[in-house]
């Protein structure tokens, strides 16, 4: 089994309006991670705050460390939410991202893990 | 030697999809079925070439394999499916794994130029030089898009198998289109044996997989394009259909494509690719170029477009309209797609010939000099300047 992050893009779209549109959204959402659930593909997921809320700690030693205001990168588009999956192969990953697509109505990048979890010694 | 060559070739996208099925790990199936190949070559030329070289391949393949991963213990295990593997497989498995090594390397999560790198390398066993020369760039280029395209099929974990129906409509038009790219990089640029490959995989797909018409419609339109080459010149743009000797087509070509062409009329379940054959076979059928069918050919295109909605089957619809009422009917269809193919040069040159037609021949040279300046190869933007010329020359 192989893990994948599922992030979320924000394009600077204004979202859902209206209360309707947002309980339609909430519906859709709530639908597909019980699917997750279901399925057992969900492992974590979460929405973040916007880019406007971001800090970056830059490294070095003492007066060196540096910690600013940021989106690490300024960019039009940034990660507002993400998911892990559990999934056989991309193939199947790949069936999850569109599903959260069509749920949220956003573009998704797909990447998978290389490790996941705690470090373990002589790993 | 040449036999030893075609050995090679046939031999090589059978020999590393067996062995990916099996040891699931291209890097590995690659180096020992070049192992094998290092062996072929001197042998083969000493005591002659196997009965079945492409199954002397695969075992000596395989055996090669099995002697690197013996080495640790999940190789010791993979030894053991192996060899129940071999018991349990009565009938050929090569077909299914050659299908399945091309679905991986025609992946979408792949760039359209590591699909087809690692579709000719891979699945036609081209080698690096010849890659990097086809494509105009370097070898450490063609190298590091290799391994790119191995990397991520390893670390995202592309998977080894033909897509299941929901997903194989799609799946299969990334292959065409792949194939159809090698096809055409073949075509532009003169390289035969770019042609010869991309019908090669074609007619292995066609086997592999019958009950798709567009796979037959695919090959159908390559040897049509194929079959008119002759006629076309040297460089294979100098001469247009409608100055082309007739006589120079390979007619075997045409009566093959045309009966391709037919059983897929036949099937109704006409896609983009049979589509374009069907246009094609109506322009084989014509012994001369006055003979052409050209309502038929617009009407194929009113359905093409329908199935393809792009601006450059508009051009296309919009050369054949010409034919039918006239070049100021195309002209006018040519100026609604001025905007999306104002830097293709064929735009320009088909509104040259369209322009030339009613007399405009100011503007028709006009448009001839813009399309030679876009000409992607030397030898179409010669001769696109030569029409710019022989255009705006003294009135005969």
């Amino acid at each position: 089994m192989n893990q994948y992050l599922l992030s979320v893009y924000d394009g600077g779209g204004s979202g859902p309006g209206t209360p309707e549109e947002m309980h339609a959204f909430m519906g859709r959402v709530i639908a597909l991670e019980e699917e997750m659930d279901a399925a057992g593909v969900f492992v974590f997921g979460g929405a973040l705050h916007s880019a406007d809320a971001a800090t970056v700690v830059r490294g070095g030693t003492g007066l060196d460390k540096v910690t600013t205001d940021g989106p690490f990168v300024e960019a039009k588009e940034h990660i507002g939410g993400f998911y892990v999956i559990n999934a056989d192969d991309l193939d199947a990953a790949l069936v999850w991202a569109e599903k959260v697509v069509e749920a949220i109505d956003r573009d998704i990048e797909v990447r998978p893990f290389r490790a996941t979890g705690r470090v373990q010694a002589g790993s | 030697m040449e036999d030893v060559e075609r050995a090679f070739r046939d031999a090589h996208g059978r020999a590393v999809a067996t062995l990916v099925r099996l040891f699931g790990d291209i890097g590995l199936a690659e180096d020992a079925v070049q192992d094998a190949f290092v062996t072929a070559m001197d042998r083969w030329p000493r005591d002659g070439v196997p009965e079945n070289p492409a199954g002397w391949i695969v075992t000596t393949a395989r055996n090669r394999a099995v002697d690197v991963v013996r080495r640790n213990a999940r190789g010791r295990e993979l030894t053991r499916e192996i060899a129940a593997d071999q018991q349990r497989r009565a009938s050929d498995p090569a077909d299914d794994d050659q299908l399945r090594l091309i679905f991986t390397c025609c992946h979408p999560a792949l760039r359209d130029e590591h699909q087809v790198a690692l579709t000719l390398r891979l699945v036609a066993g081209l080698g690096l030089s010849e890659l990097a020369s086809a494509f105009l760039v370097s070898e450490e280029t063609m190298a590091k898009r290799l391994v790119r395209a191995k990397y991520k099929i390893k670390a995202a974990q592309i998977p080894y198998r033909v897509p299941g129906d929901a997903e194989l409509p799609g799946r299969l038009r990334a292959v065409l289109s792949v194939l159809y790219l090698v096809y055409n990089a073949g075509d532009e640029s003169g390289q035969v044996h770019l042609r010869t490959e991309a019908v090669r995989l074609t007619r292995l797909l066609v086997r592999l997989m019958p009950a798709e018409p567009e796979i037959v419609g695919l090959l159908a339109l390559m040897l049509l394009g194929e079959a008119r080459r002759p006629a076309r010149g040297d460089d294979g743009i100098g001469v247009l259909l409608k100055d082309q000797d007739r006589s120079l087509w390979d007619h075997a070509l045409i009566d093959e494509g045309q009966t391709l062409v037919l059983s897929c009329l036949r099937r109704r379940q006409l896609g983009p690719f049979q589509l374009q054959a069907a246009i094609q076979a109506l322009h084989c059928a014509a012994a001369k170029y006055e003979d052409t069918d050209w309502t038929a050919i617009v009407r194929f295109y009113d359905r093409l477009l329908k199935a393809m909605p792009t601006p450059v089957v508009g051009l296309n619809r919009a050369i054949a309209v010409a034919e039918t009422q006239g070049p100021a009917a195309g002209l006018a269809l040519l100026d609604g797609l001025t905007d999306e193919l104002d830097g293709y040069h064929l735009l320009h040159a088909a509104r040259g010939r369209m322009l030339n037609s009613l007399g405009r021949r100011t503007d028709a040279a006009e448009a001839f000099t813009r399309a030679a300046a876009l000409a992607r190869t030397e030898p179409a933007r010669l001769f696109l300047q030569q029409q710019a010329e022989s255009t705006r020359g003294p009135i005969g």
